[in-house]
């Protein structure tokens, strides 16, 4: 009984502890708010969700927007641009981070449920088609040449069938998974709806897919330009010829618009009756927009043209 | 006349003594490969991790800056989490088990009962983030709160609490009762000031590891669609929260090695957290199991 008693107390005791740290944590944010006084104090909650490619970009302008509007709470999820389309449609986000446009069909849902919405144009992804560091033969592909590797036909892929001159060994190939807007990409320019060679492996982590590569001499991958950016030293960079000679994926072509068509912009959807309703998220998407073109740059995408952040500024203040 | 054929005694002696260091080297083989990938498994994680784990590392938000970065908003919130999975799974779970311990009857009902609590032990978790989604967070509207994390995470671990407290429960000597019921007690009286203080050990052992779980799982909350990075800290249980396994499966999905890096340290302070926990779990039952 005696025990039972002490094993009562314990319990108690550690429930104090858990609430006395929760109201600690309190404590440090209430002293935050009352820094820094110069700026208009907004309030309000912002959810945002989507895509997994874009949310190193979103996360980089809350941290910094955290620090102008500390009363703002942005919550940023990344259950995937369909995931994060299905929440939006749902009413449960204000804004919807996509790595492709918005589909036809999740259009419509908008459409049905009355919910308006703009699309922000946040970075460009060059998409990035890697071989293993060993391989000596490959130094750029045509649309054609990826078409043929990429698309299943039945056969086994052979570096021969593309070019004689290359070896004849079985070509390894590694895509994202087919639920990440990267392949949704990936289809829409290369496969044409046509389905992916079965025997490809296919994985949602990127860096998988960098490790697949660096690991196989016969292997050919594609990802977004940050992972390539981060593994120059391990992997060899494909140059593609959209039609006007090979262009290999720098900062410089992406922004240009030169590294053509694996170059996809990024997205984020707003909903627009938010922008007029609430002052906190007009202040963050131009805030976002104001920064997108730095911070983007910091964690490995590349910026629009600044003209393209200017444009869509002055279509926000028309939602105003 | 020999009572025992001493040639045929030592003639199939050797066989079987080699049979046996055999079989003992074997599982001793198998026992130490598991230590060796447990081994591996610790020194990569703390050889990568150990250099960006100090305290600025558990008292920052996430940052793009790997450098700034912390999971103090991810353990803030993972406390948050158990403040509501381990009350509502602790009583739900020992409310059942003493219900089909002590008062059920045995029929077919409550077999059937049993029978599915222990097929929803073996039910993937992220099946019970789909349950989670639909229920907590759209039909209840709670959103992506605590309370719809926590509530999730409490069906998530309930399965297993019940059956380690109806275990706990059913070892608790059947003399106890007979002579409590002896004495005059009543079934409740029996059960709170009898059953339950003998059963407790067992009860919070398997609590305690349902709970080391609870904090573990990834898989239903990203389900549920819980936000990953967060600038503030919850206030009520309505409030949004992300955890601590939630930040791990972000960072490690990131392409520059220090998020890896930072991910490994997350994994870390995980660690801890359960190493915590189970050696709770072990003191408790050290110190209150020898009672008979």
């Amino acid at each position: 009984m005696k025990s039972f008693k002490k094993l009562a107390l314990t319990a108690m005791m550690t429930g104090v502890l858990a609430i006395t740290a929760a109201c600690g944590a309190q404590g440090t944010e209430g002293n935050k708010e009352q820094a820094g006084e110069e700026v208009k104090q907004l309030q309000g909650e912002i959810k945002i969700d989507g895509s997994s490619t874009v949310f190193p970009i979103m996360e980089a302008v809350v941290e910094e927007y955290g620090m102008t509007q500390p009363n703002v709470k942005v919550s940023v999820g990344s259950s995937g641009t369909g995931g994060g389309f299905e929440a939006f449609i749902a009413g449960e986000t204000e804004l919807s981070n996509a790595s492709r446009p918005i589909k036809d069909e999740e259009a419509t849902a908008l459409k049905e449920k009355g919910i308006d919405y703009t699309e922000v144009q946040l970075a460009y992804d060059g998409l990035s088609v890697v071989v293993n560091k060993d391989n000596d033969w490959v130094e750029s592909l045509t649309i054609e040449d990826l078409q043929k590797i990429w698309i299943e036909d039945g056969t086994t892929k052979k570096w021969s069938d593309i070019n004689p001159d290359w070896p004849a060994e079985e070509i390894k190939l590694y895509s994202p998974g087919t639920d990440s807007g990267t392949f949704d990409y990936f289809d829409e320019v290369i496969l044409d709806g046509k389905p992916i060679v079965e025997k490809a492996t296919l994985s949602e982590d990127d860096n998988t897919l960098v490790q697949g590569v660096q690991g196989d001499k016969n292997a050919i991958g594609y990802f977004g330009y940050a992972y390539y950016a981060e593994n120059k030293d391990t992997l060899k960079i494909v140059k593609i010829d959209g039609g006007e000679g090979p262009v290999e994926p720098t900062n410089e072509t992406i922004e240009s618009g030169e590294y053509a068509p694996l170059s996809r912009p990024l997205f984020t959807y707003v909903k627009n009756t938010a922008i007029k309703d609430q002052e906190e998220v007009y202040d963050f998407v131009k805030f976002l927009l104001e920064n997108a073109a730095t911070l983007s740059e910091d964690v490995g995408y590349v910026k629009l043209p600044e003209e393209e952040y200017t444009k869509q500024l002055d279509t926000l203040e028309t939602l105003k | 006349m020999n009572l025992i054929n001493h040639e045929s005694v030592v003639k199939r002696m050797k066989p079987r003594l080699s049979k046996n260091s055999i079989s003992k080297w074997i599982f001793f083989a198998l026992t130490m490969f598991v230590l060796l990938i447990l081994g591996v498994l610790l020194y990569r994680i703390f050889s990568q991790g150990l250099g960006y784990l100090d305290l600025q590392f558990l008292q920052s938000l996430p940052s793009r800056k790997p450098e700034n970065a912390g999971v103090y908003a991810a353990l803030i919130g993972t406390i948050w989490l158990m403040a509501v999975v381990a009350p509502v799974s602790l009583l739900l779970g020992v409310g059942t088990a003493i219900y089909l311990e002590e008062y059920a009857k045995e029929n077919a009902i409550t077999n059937f009962i049993k029978v599915n609590i222990s097929n929803l032990a073996g039910v993937p978790s992220i099946v019970f983030g789909l349950l989670g989604l639909t229920v907590f967070v759209r039909a209840l509207a709670f959103g992506t709160s605590v309370l719809a994390a926590g509530l999730t995470m409490s069906l998530l671990v309930l399965p297993v609490i019940i059956v380690a407290s109806q275990e706990a429960i059913r070892a608790v000597p059947n003399q106890l009762r007979e002579a409590s019921f002896g004495l005059g007690a009543t079934k409740w009286q029996t059960i709170v000031r009898i059953v339950l203080p003998a059963a407790i050990p067992g009860i919070l052992t398997g609590g305690i590891l349902a709970l080391s779980r609870a904090i573990g799982e990834t898989a239903p909350l990203v389900v549920l669609g819980m936000p990953l990075f967060l600038a503030f800290l919850p206030k009520t249980f309505f409030d949004m929260i992300t955890v601590l396994p939630l930040q791990i499966y972000n960072w490690t999905g990131r392409p520059q090695a220090e998020f890896h890096a930072l991910a490994a340290a997350g994994i870390i302070v995980l660690l801890v957290m359960l190493i915590i926990m189970n050696s709770i779990a072990v003191l408790i039952r050290n110190k209150f199991q020898k009672r008979y």
